[in-house]
């Protein structure tokens, strides 16, 4: 099982990591045709309101001044911006311009021009009359309010989601396994407590470009930095009313992604400019514009109640959540059933679970993909609710956990029951190294239970906290990769991948992959990806899927392709195929009578066979019977000053179980790069909003995320694991790093002072209040 | 209006507007390796050098850069060679997107402070943001650059 390698496991640079750091043209913006219209978007400045007028008049006497597109212009057709696959599990509730504005932040107008300041002073010229309607800004409040955020009738969903638009309810679900009342009455202890979730804004550093053309054929070209090209091409066939023979997308590099960019955002815009000018456009927001009118994670309140024996053996759990998914509902289901179905399996020896909740409209930004995908909300819960009930057992939070924790060989019957939007899919779990990451993370703290807080200073305290998580790789039986491999004359590969890279380095470890498959070295792998046109299809970067999903078509791949090479070396030999193996770069006959190099033979099959010649390829796809979740044991160590309320983190433990790393530097990095955004989430950021609805936080001043002064220690270690499914042992790891450190610092933060947090992000007054009142 | 600047030891002439900021005026003539995160002078991602310093030039008037020296990452083409290999053996490099104006800094760093601790490395680069990689292991290859400079 665990044989040597060659490619896989090793510490390959990133393909493109030297040309990136020199600055070569590589992202949507720095490719655009110096002759693109720029288009500049209005945006709604209230959070609430119907369009009463649009005067462009004046600004379409401004010189250079092209068009101006409004909701009068466009055919009314409701869609989905979220990425996902097909039908998707979010509502068709979004236009790409309508007569009401939901948020402020929600599109109004699109002008076009030859320069960004005449664009600039376009939208200061035209003039938008607002009838102002009452917001629905406090999402606990959202359901059966009497203003009605979606009243329009064409808005539906795909299929059976617990829509109800006319209640403020983008979807709605419940399920139970066992009697969880009965259960609960049966335990000897108890918790229940409510925990408060906040929004967070991505952040990744490039925002959100796109830009179109049409070519030579008149189709239309979307060149974007999007997670996933497929489905962007389908979403703008339904938004623009177009077969998608008409479009193709294409994604060069993209800085950054974390669920942001797993959406059409700028794009439908940018192409309504092409369509109606001929002209390629191009449409970059501004820092202000991702914040104000891209996504955020799901706000969440989660009511969660655990049962137990005296002796710690966990009955029940229920979980109840209400999210909050602002204007529209993209991503509103999944994100909230992920809440559950990546946390509640972590204890799967459980007599009775149930989950269910409601996801609501608000006139806020809506909430969309997010690194952790609602995982992160519900570890919070949980693991802050496992802590509870540790003390109030008496007994040490990590035996508790040890106790209780899913491992090798079992299964959860949540996997079968809870799928993203539709049923789950069975599985046993055969690779999980839970119970060593909790060992080697409890050595890495130096966890001693009841040892676990020092005063250093006079009002500071130091003390450990623990979260454990686990995560998913790709969506079971929904989420297809596919990739193709082609030989070349001098005995090269080429690797065509419908996978989306966003830095994180897939399109370098799936070349891992094929070489590892093919016994070539990686450097004989030339990769082209993400573009509609030219690579098979994707689903793209999402779900921790392309490692596990797409990694797995390219072995599929690289199969199919050593058989061809077998069977047109057969034919070259003059033998039955089974008599010819490939293997070190070299074919020969078994009896080693024959033999041909790959190099000379790529020579022969396109210029020496005569009729005999032809190109040599090979595809494969892939999509998963099965998820398999890593596993996380998170270990904290953080200072509290207890006078200020200030939460240092001084040291961060995370033990991964990911299976089997293809590249172990990338994978480590993914782990330190989820740690610090959960670090953040957890300490300061915070989308807020002052009282009618408009966000106070729309910069990098307001919203603080983690500098590297702000990094004291992380400390990523990778467990030796083999998943079975997957591509030579590989499972997940994009996502699983920001899952526990909100939980694992409120659990510290409790340790240290007493104080039980229950409301993200922990800000100094937050902690101050928490610590004064347990005090009291 | 027109400014004249050395940029990465080239004599150019550029045709601003007033008011405009260097970062535009440097993509617009072609310098697309400096590259806007923010608009305003937080994240790091635009940095260039103004004569020997590094300077955000999202935040900098183009027309004060008339007569200056401004240099960009593909200006010190060898030294980033040479820090690119350690920051990509990391894997550090991840989207890339503050590489140009990170690499820039640090090589910056390196010629104005002589063997910084880990403290002054950090509070040296503490503009430049990176929201992938957690900084650790752009930490590690930092110290390596610098310990195999100074070996």
């Amino acid at each position: 099982m665990h044989k040597e390698f060659q490619e896989v496991k090793k510490d390959r640079q990133k393909i493109d990591g030297k040309g990136l750091v020199q600055g070569r043209p590589a992202y949507t913006d720095d490719l655009a045709p110096g002759d693109a219209l720029i288009v500049k978007l209005i945006r709604s400045p209230h959070a609430h309101a119907r369009i009463v007028s649009i005067d462009a008049s004046e600004a379409l006497k401004l010189p250079g001044v092209e068009c101006v597109i409004s909701h009068k212009d466009v055919k009314r057709i409701p869609y989905t911006r979220a990425g996902q696959g097909h039908p998707e599990p979010s509502p068709h509730d979004k236009f790409i311009f309508d007569e009401y504005v939901r948020y402020v932040g929600d599109e109004v107008v699109a002008v076009a021009a030859v320069d960004e300041e005449t664009a600039r002073k376009a939208t200061e010229l035209i003039k938008v009359e607002y009838e102002v309607l009452e917001a629905v800004l406090d999402f606990e409040k959202a359901a059966d309010n009497e203003t009605i955020i979606h009243p329009e009738p064409e808005i539906h969903d795909m299929f059976p989601t617990g829509f109800e638009p006319k209640r403020n309810i983008a979807a709605a679900y419940a399920m139970e396994i066992g009697d969880v009342e009965e259960e609960l009455r049966e335990s000897e202890v108890q918790v229940a407590s409510s925990y408060y979730t906040q929004a967070q804004a991505h952040v990744a550093l490039e925002p959100h470009a796109a830009f179109t053309y049409l070519d030579l054929h008149g189709r239309l070209n979307v060149v974007t930095s999007t997670q996933n090209p497929f489905h962007t091409r389908r979403l703008m066939g339904q938004a623009l009313d177009m077969p998608l023979r008409k479009i193709r997308v294409q994604k060069p590099r993209i800085g950054g992604g974390f669920g942001g960019k797993q959406h059409v955002h700028v794009e439908p815009y940018a192409a309504l400019i092409t369509l109606k000018t001929g002209k390629p456009a191009k449409v970059v927001m501004s820092r202000r514009e991702v914040f104000e009118a891209s996504f955020t994670s799901h706000q969440m309140r989660l009511d969660v109640r655990i049962g137990a024996t005296g002796e710690g053996k966990i009955n029940a759990i229920d979980m109840h959540v209400l999210s909050n998914t602002g204007a529209y509902g993209e991503h509103a289901l999944t994100v909230f059933m992920v809440s559950g179905s990546k946390s509640l399996p972590l204890y799967n020896k459980v007599k009775a679970v149930k989950f269910g909740g409601k996801i609501v409209y608000t006139n806020k930004i809506p909430a969309g993909a997010y690194r952790g995908y609602g995982a992160v909300q519900g570890n919070f819960a949980l693991e802050s609710a496992m802590d509870e009930l540790a003390h109030k057992l008496g007994m040490d939070p990590v035996e508790l956990r040890e106790k209780n924790m899913i491992a090798e060989g079992e299964t959860s019957e949540i996997f079968r029951i809870m799928g993203e939007g539709t049923e789950g899919v069975e599985m046993i779990v055969e690779s999980c190294k839970l119970d060593y990451c909790v060992k080697r993370g409890r050595e890495l703290i130096n966890w001693k239970p009841g040892q676990l807080v020092q005063e250093t200073a006079p009002g500071k305290v130091r003390a450990k906290g623990v979260a454990l998580a686990m995560q998913g790789s790709g969506i079971p039986l929904i989420d297809m990769g596919s990739a193709y491999l082609e030989l070349q004359d001098d005995g090269f590969f080429k690797l065509h991948i419908g996978a989306t890279d966003l830095g994180t380095g897939s399109d370098t470890i799936l070349a891992q992959i094929a070489a590892e498959e093919l016994g070539v070295s990686s450097d004989d792998i030339v990769v082209y990806a993400s573009d509609t046109d030219l690579t098979p299809y994707d689903v793209g970067a999402y779900a921790s899927s392309t490692t596990y999903v797409s990694g797995n078509a390219v072995v599929r791949a690289a199969q199919n392709m050593k058989q061809v090479l077998r069977e047109a070396a057969a034919v070259k030999f003059g033998v039955d195929p089974e008599q010819v193996e490939f293997d070190r770069r070299e074919l020969r006959t078994k009896d080693g009578a024959k033999k041909v190099s790959l190099k000379e033979f790529s020579y022969d099959t396109l210029y020496h066979e005569g009729a005999n010649m032809k190109t040599l390829s090979a595809s494969g796809s892939y999509s998963g019977e099965k998820a398999p979740p890593p596993y996380l044991a998170g270990f904290v160590e953080v200072e509290v000053d207890t006078e200020t309320g200030e939460v240092d983190v001084l040291n961060y433990v995370a033990v991964v179980d990911c299976g089997t790393p293809i590249n172990p530097n990338l994978a480590r990095i993914q782990v330190e790069g989820g740690l610090l955004q959960g670090i953040g989430m957890t300490r300061y950021e915070d989308v807020q909003y002052n009282a009618k609805g408009g966000m106070r936080t729309n910069n990098l001043m307001h919203y603080k995320i983690p500098n590297r002064e702000d990094v004291k220690k992380l400390t990523a270690e990778l467990a030796d694991s083999y998943e079975p499914s997957g591509p030579f042992g590989a499972k997940s790891i994009a996502e699983i790093g920001i899952d526990t450190p909100p939980a694992a610092i409120a659990n510290a933060i409790y340790n240290a002072t007493g104080a039980r947090i229950r409301e993200l992000p922990f800000t100094p007054s937050r902690v101050l209040a928490a610590i004064r009142k347990a005090n009291r | 209006m027109k400014i004249t600047l050395e940029i990465n030891s080239e004599e150019k002439s550029l045709d601003i507007k007033p008011g405009e900021i260097l970062a535009d005026s440097l993509r617009a003539a072609g310098y697309t390796e400096v590259k806007k995160g923010c608009d305003t002078g937080s994240c790091g991602v635009c940095s260039v050098l103004l004569d020997e310093s590094p300077i955000l030039s999202c935040s900098f008037l183009a027309a004060m850069a008339d007569g200056r020296k401004v240099t960009t990452i593909k200006g010190l083409r060898e030294e980033v060679e040479e820090f690119s290999e350690y920051l990509v053996n990391e894997g550090a490099d991840q989207c890339g997107f503050c590489a140009p104006g990170f690499a820039l800094t640090v090589l910056a760093m390196k010629k104005e402070l002589n063997a910084p601790s880990e403290e002054e490395i950090k509070h040296y680069l503490a503009g430049n943001l990176c929201r992938c990689s957690g900084y650790e292991g752009q930490l590690r290859a930092i110290k390596k650059y610098l310990e195999a400079g100074y070996a």
